[in-house]
């Protein structure tokens, strides 16, 4: 296993052992999902007929307009919110339907657009904070473990003793990436991470995000509103319309890995963000029209 | 903000989605639940049990039975009860009034003048530590009627809040809204009255909330020290005259009246500010 | 409106600025800074968070001033604020106490050149072509983020200003959004010829809206490196889908990730 995963991946052979190797985990089924939200008798479907699957190790990216019902969705695999119909299944086990109790758990991490860590530890204390809580790993166990992948996540090693305010927004939500893989997770949820991020430092988020894909090769939901990081980053893009949300287009990126920064401007990801944009578009335009409406 | 509401935008504000039935958060607020009701009532089961069963200090304070026999029988139809709320009531919205239709302006006129600011700022950042309750002797000695030296300590307990809340808001008005108006060619006249009043007009809110609050403190206990009337006097009377049952009604009667004084600035706030509904 | 061309030229030369700061060396955010925007054309200025394109937005709006070098309008000198180059603030700078409509009337009541009456007959033209009619009662935090931002936009035209300094506009909203507007503003732009400098740090955004692009460097800030954008007018999104952009993204992405750490290999 461990050579094949190597094959299809040679650059990870020098951060082995940082991150346990896990490529049989992380299959996602998203079934038949809907979500009626029913405040005072009126009845809301945010989300219907939802499906999304997803093979371990994968990288999907969810791209829809606002309010289409993206939170939603993620809320229901993370465990924070129940779902009114079909199944959601995470390699075979039920996560959530509208039988089960919501139940978060250290396997399906959320990473937020505004940054969750505790401001009163340090980068250090925030990350093994969760492993060392469950009892999973000793201090020192989890202090060598956190500082492999700080140091594998563009330096952070360096850092490992400042407090969170002090750094910049993109390394904080670094910081959060690498928390979230220290619970080794099966899956890995991000929710608009680097919005509102200008281009340059999007571009840094996008290579320090490949780099940790490269390393855990977990499985990634990543929700956005940006097509062209949504192409760039991932091996599918799933396009969601909004009212109700359910998936109304998909396409497996074919760009080869590992993505470089020029890829986004060759030919080929032109091609593939052209077989996109015009839904991405039409649907951003729906919701801007309804949304309008319904301020009135 | 959950992720539900921002999913749906258009339902109106619910309560946070538990994954169970969403409640409105206006009826939530009007009918106590079950537990609230059940804590009410245990409140005032323990409290007579405690006074029945006599234990420590317990042993002097009066049932919640004979509070409400006393008040209905001694001081809901009696017209010197209810002349002590009229009292308490006069003082505060004298001392509040004045310190707002004081502080206000000094506030405004302090943040918007460097000079001035320089000049009188540093004697109020003086005076301000100073608790009201403080000044009760001087106040004394200074005004010629008991009345208007209780009235002044409660002019005190509000009048710095609010000065300072209006000058440090003035000081942090956004600098986006300034420049704007004075691009559009606006005079300062006029950026002063539609731009930095509206700009202040939360502050105030928040002067008024913090300063009622502490008038009513203030009020209470000057009277107990100095007056011959008002709730403060009230209570403290019971005390004196060993009358148990008084000085629970007084206690009653006073957070009633700080109760219902908040309501009525809190009705005033949402007048002074429009553009905050629905928020 | 009426078509405002060639006027409009805003120019700035050798503009430095510093900010005091108590017991150090002051801070240079400008230096050096010159720019000429041609009268009828889009300018961009692209540069990364915290590279002094808002202290530039700012002296040239007048709210700051440079400590050396000059800055003119249509040949006039720039001395302070004025209704003649009004600017679009980061987020949202609409006065949240006034009612749109009382938003967008402002200006011309606050110089006396309307009565109110014109003015509300004015900012209500405004708003009906920015779709925002049903809105003029509401105040801005009733509206969404994209129609908040039209209404700035309305609030900046009632003053018929020669040069629109738009300074981060469309920061803040989300993505499909921001697009939205992108491609109304250009509408706008298109149908009146305004001459418009505007300030971003996005490079999609830069290149679909610019006939040229400035490239700011930091510390301190100034302009580095022009780049002319050719694409055609009128221009809807199928331009990002074209070779030429892709051309001049490649350009452009280069000359970005110049001095940037873990970027330098790409520039």
């Amino acid at each position: 296993m461990n050579a094949g995963l190597a094959q299809r991946n040679p650059e990870a052979s020098s951060t082995r052992g940082v991150m346990a190797e896990r490529p049989d985990v992380g299959k996602l089924s998203v079934r038949n999902v809907g979500k009626i939200y029913d405040p005072e008798g009126a009845a809301v479907v945010a989300v219907e007929d939802c499906d999304v699957e997803v093979e371990a190790g994968d990288f999907v990216a969810i791209v829809g307009p606002s309010g289409c019902g993206k939170s939603t969705l993620m809320n229901a695999i993370a465990g924070f919110d129940t779902i009114t119909s079909g199944e959601i299944m995470l390699d075979g086990v039920p996560l959530a339907s509208p039988q089960l109790a919501p139940r978060p758990g250290p396997d399906r991490v959320v990473v937020f657009q505004h940054g969750a860590l505790f401001p009163w530890k340090t980068v250090l204390e925030n990350v093994t904070y969760g492993p060392m809580v469950q009892g999973k790993l000793s201090a020192d166990e989890a202090r060598i473990k956190a500082m492999g992948l700080l140091g594998e996540c563009g330096g952070l090693d360096r850092v490992a003793d400042t407090y969170p305010p002090q750094l910049s927004s993109g390394m904080q939500r670094r910081v959060e990436i690498v928390r979230a893989l220290m619970n080794d997770p099966s899956i890995l949820l991000l929710d608009e991470p680097f919005r509102a991020m200008d281009t340059v430092s999007k571009t840094t988020m996008h290579r320090h995000l490949l780099q940790m894909y490269r390393l855990c090769r977990r499985t990634i939901i990543f929700i956005t509103h940006d097509l062209e990081e949504a192409v760039f980053l991932a091996d599918k893009v799933m396009i969601m319309t909004s009212r109700p949300g359910t998936m109304k287009k998909s396409l497996d990126i074919t760009l080869p890995r590992p993505r470089a920064t020029d890829m986004l401007t060759s030919e080929e990801f032109r091609e593939l963000k052209l077989q996109l944009s015009a839904t991405v578009h039409e649907e951003a335009k729906k919701a801007f029209v309804r949304g309008e409406r319904e301020q009135a | 903000m959950s992720a539900v509401e921002q999913d749906v935008k258009t339902i109106p504000p619910a309560g946070r989605a538990t994954g169970r039935t969403l409640r409105p958060r206006r009826l939530a607020r009007f009918v106590p639940g079950w537990r609230g009701t059940l804590s009410v009532v245990a409140f005032f089961v323990l409290w007579d049990l405690l006074v029945r069963w006599e234990l420590g200090g317990f042993a002097h304070i009066s049932s919640p039975l004979a509070v409400a026999t006393a008040f209905v029988e001694g001081y809901l139809t009696s017209a010197d009860y209810w002349m002590s709320w009229w009292a308490s009531f006069q003082r505060v919205l004298y001392g509040f009034v004045a310190a707002q239709l004081l502080g206000i302006p000094l506030g405004l006129l302090l943040g918007t003048r460097p000079l001035l600011n320089g000049l009188f700022y540093p004697v109020i950042e003086l005076l301000r530590p100073i608790p009201p309750l403080a000044w009760v002797p001087l106040s004394i000695l200074f005004w010629p009627t008991t009345e208007l030296s209780i009235i002044f300590i409660t002019f005190i307990g509000a009048f710095f809040i609010i000065v300072i809340n209006v000058h440090d808001s003035v000081r942090s008005i956004k600098k986006e809204h300034l420049w704007l108006a004075q691009s559009m060619g606006a005079s300062p006249l006029l950026i002063f009255r539609r731009i930095i009043i509206p700009s202040v007009i939360p502050s105030i809110a928040v002067g008024m909330t913090l300063g009622i609050a502490v008038t009513w403190n203030v009020v209470i206990a000057a009277e107990m020290i100095a007056s011959d009337s008002g709730l403060g006097r009230l209570t403290w009377e019971g005390y004196v005259s060993s009358t148990g049952p008084v000085v629970i009604i007084g206690m009653i009667s006073i957070g009633l009246a700080g109760y219902l004084s908040t309501l009525v600035v809190d009705i005033v706030e949402k007048k002074m500010m429009p553009w905050r509904k629905g928020h | 409106m009426t078509t405002q061309t060639k006027v409009g030229h805003l120019k700035a030369e050798g503009l430095r600025m510093s900010y005091q700061r108590k017991g150090r060396e002051p801070d240079v955010v400008l230096e050096d800074c010159s720019l000429d925007v041609e009268p009828g054309k889009l300018t961009v200025v692209m540069g990364a968070s915290g590279c002094g394109k808002s202290t530039l937005a700012y002296n040239l709006a007048g709210y700051l001033k440079p400590d050396a070098g000059r800055m003119t309008l249509d040949g006039e000198s720039i001395t302070g604020p004025g209704s003649d180059r009004v600017l679009v603030f980061q987020e949202t700078a609409l006065w949240p106490w006034m009612s749109v409509n009382d938003n967008v009337m402002f200006g011309p009541v606050a110089r006396g050149e309307m009565s109110d009456a014109e003015a509300r007959q004015a900012a209500l033209k405004l708003l009906e072509r920015f779709g925002l009619r049903d809105f003029r009662d509401k105040y801005p935090g009733q509206l969404s983020g994209g129609m908040q931002r039209r209404a700035e936009i309305a609030q900046a035209l009632i003053n018929k200003p020669r040069v629109m300094i738009m300074d981060e506009p469309f920061r803040g909203l989300d993505e499909m959004t921001r697009e939205l507007m992108q491609e109304y503003y250009m509408k706008l732009f298109e149908e009146t010829g305004l001459t418009t400098l505007f300030i971003t740090s996005e490079l999609e955004e830069a290149i679909f809206l610019a006939d040229r692009i400035l490239f700011m460097g930091d510390t301190p800030g100034r302009i580095v490196r022009t780049i002319d954008v050719d694409l055609p007018h009128p221009r809807t999104f199928e331009v990002l889908d074209s070779p030429e952009y892709l051309a001049l993204k490649r350009e452009a992405m280069a000359q970005l990730y110049v001095g940037v750490e873990g970027l330098e290999e790409l520039a």
